[in-house]
């Protein structure tokens, strides 16, 4: 049995199928990419696998056991985090506040116990500053040391992109979905991008799946390619071969008229 | 320059600096000595002022701080209102009857947090006023709770103070003010209120990284409707009779009101919306007073409005400079603070 498998997976949209009988597995610290044109189905896809969305037909194992069915927050809490194509932080609050909701299930207090946070002796602050502590490196490896107490609306687009990538970090998961990592990012910012991801495999050992229009992003750090079109497989496998493929060249470029 | 922090605790204090220290101390014996200084009039506006903090703090969490609305709240704070009434009657002492009120309208925000889970925006509103709606005609059936006619409210055993009866019932209402500020700024502070917040600002990425939309919406609404149940508690103690009318529609939206003048998502920002909603409340009638404008605004209200006057005119008033704050400051009147605060930082640049 794989680490992670997406067996005959179908989601549709009244009559279109967004993602139509899809099929893929990978492995465990895999950097896994996942291309095809607009309106490939490829963020329904990930919606699908941390439960935003039900698929109608299909299943979706992580270490064994079906995603299918659990809601978005348990799946977060089995080992999946993931960011989203449209930035989706909590714009009112600082980088430190957005990166520390990523601690949000691993911290423990409850409501009445929170109610005398301001003493230091007190239970939920000692664990606060546990993971206060936690967050504080998560902010140095990805150099967010300067916004710390900014609200996120200010930040520039390429920091926002790295708050949230160290909110999912936060949440300390086993595989890691990035939804367009490098679009809207300048090109000094996409390099630095593309050795975060290689760091997040190789210093945090976690999985990386994700979906990128770049394809020398994709070339350079994907051990593995898939590509879809309207819902369904192309094909998959190595870089080189799936980048050459006539059927993904024909998706991207379009068909040869002679 | 002052504000340099030296260990992570220094972000869950309290107070940031000496300065804070210095001006909350100050509250505290002004607050402390009021009695001694002032007629007891005084302390009954006081007295409303802080119940009415209660009541923004608690609404202040749910509206501002987790994103949902509640046109209800007066029936929250009837239901508190009632449940301590029927308690003290029973004999039950005064702290326990307090808790209990906190605990009945706190079920009851659950039971009003369902709909929450579905409806979003104006949807939510309507289901919340209905409630609101509903609980004063219901609680004007009951019979046993003196109907339509009210029901007068026992004095509580303060004698152990060796105070005058208002003054010590002042302190208590003050002392219970105080706690529910400082635990609503820890709630907001810890990792619940930062769930909170995330539902606000999204719902979708909340959930993406653990958030329980359901638990946490539903504490949301707990937490809310138990403080505006303890605050109907105190109410009652001091109004020293009650009946559904008080707790009107009218009620509900004023406190809405009080929230936004304040501040949306600031603990700050509902005690100055509270002290200062409840001031104009009963300080705009002397509007009339004012030489000329008093006495257009007065034809102006008996010529449009109900025959009686004088109230109309301080609602004129109030929607007003509600109106005024809402297009200037989004933050309201901790807004200004803020603005103000940093403009002295920053002088003379």
């Amino acid at each position: 049995m794989g680490y992670f498998e997406v067996q005959g997976l179908c989601k549709s949209f009244g009559g279109l199928k967004a993602v139509d009988n899809l099929t893929f597995s990978v492995e465990e610290k895999e950097i896994f990419a996942i291309i095809g044109p607009n309106g490939a189905g490829k963020s329904t896809l990930f919606n699908c696998i941390n439960g935003l969305y039900k698929p109608e037909r299909g299943s979706i194992k992580f270490r064994g056991k079906e995603l299918i069915g659990m809601r978005s927050d348990q799946i977060a809490n089995y080992g999946i985090a993931r960011t989203f194509q449209n930035i989706e932080l909590f714009s009112h609050m600082t980088t430190l506040d957005n990166i520390m909701l990523g601690r949000h299930k691993a911290m423990k207090s409850s409501v009445f116990s929170v109610m005398g946070l301001s003493f230091k002796k007190s239970k939920a602050a000692k664990e606060e500053l546990v993971h206060r502590r936690k967050v504080e490196e998560i902010i140095d490896f990805l150099e967010l040391e300067s916004y710390r107490m900014q609200y996120v609306a200010n930040l520039p687009y390429g920091k926002q992109k790295l708050v949230e990538l160290g909110r999912a970090l936060a949440l300390e998961p086993d595989i890691l979905l990035l939804d367009e990592p490098a679009a809207g990012l300048t090109q000094e910012e996409k390099d630095e991008m593309i050795f975060w991801i290689r760091d997040i495999r190789k210093l945090l050992g976690i999985t990386v799946i994700f979906i990128e229009h770049n394809m020398q992003m994709v070339k350079k750090i994907s051990d593995r390619i898939l590509a879809i079109n309207f819902g369904k497989k192309l094909t998959e496998g190595l870089p080189a071969e799936v980048l050459d493929h006539p059927e993904v060249i024909r998706a991207y470029l379009g068909e040869v008229v002679d | 320059m002052r504000d340099l922090k030296t260990n992570y605790f220094e972000d869950l204090q309290l107070f940031d600096n000496r300065v804070q220290v210095f001006w909350a101390t100050v509250l505290l014996l002004g607050l402390f000595a009021l009695p001694f200084m002032v007629k007891s009039y005084y302390l009954t506006i006081v007295n409303l002022m802080a119940v009415n903090v209660i009541v923004a703090l608690g609404l202040n969490l749910l509206v501002g701080n987790t994103g949902q609305i509640s046109l209800g709240h007066a029936g929250f704070v009837a239901l508190g209102a009632y449940t301590t009434v029927f308690l003290l009657k029973m004999g039950v002492p005064i702290l326990i009857a307090m808790a209990m009120s906190g605990v009945v309208a706190g079920l009851f925000g659950v039971l009003l947090g369902i709909p929450s889970l579905k409806l979003e925006g104006p949807y939510l509103a309507i289901a919340t006023l209905a409630f609101g709606l509903a609980v004063t005609i219901i609680l004007g059936r009951v019979d046993a709770l003196g109907g339509r006619m009210g029901i007068s409210v026992p004095k509580i055993n303060l004698q152990w103070t060796g105070l005058k009866y208002d003054t010590s019932l002042y302190y208590f209402i003050i002392i219970i003010t105080i706690i529910a500020v400082i635990i609503t700024r820890n709630i907001l502070k810890s990792r619940i209120g930062r769930a909170f917040q995330s539902i606000r600002d999204s719902d979708i990425a909340a959930s993406a990284i653990g958030v329980n939309l359901t638990k946490y919406k539903l504490y949301s609404f707990a937490i809310s409707a138990a403080f505006a149940g303890v605050a109907g508690s105190l109410w009652a103690l001091y109004l020293g009779f009650i009946n559904p009318t008080l707790f009107t529609f009218i009620l509900s939206i004023t406190f809405l009101a009080v929230v936004v003048l304040g501040g949306l998502g600031f603990v700050a920002g509902s005690v100055m919306g509270a002290v200062v909603m409840t001031f104009l409340n009963l300080q705009l009638e002397n509007v009339v007073d004012i030489p000329i404008l008093g006495s257009i605004v007065m034809k102006f209200s008996e010529m449009f409005m109900m025959p009686d006057g004088v109230s109309n005119v301080s609602w004129v008033f109030t929607g007003l400079i509600l109106i005024l704050v809402v297009i200037f400051e989004p933050l309201g009147l901790y807004g200004i603070w803020l603005r103000v605060k940093i403009y002295w930082k920053r002088w003379p640049f």
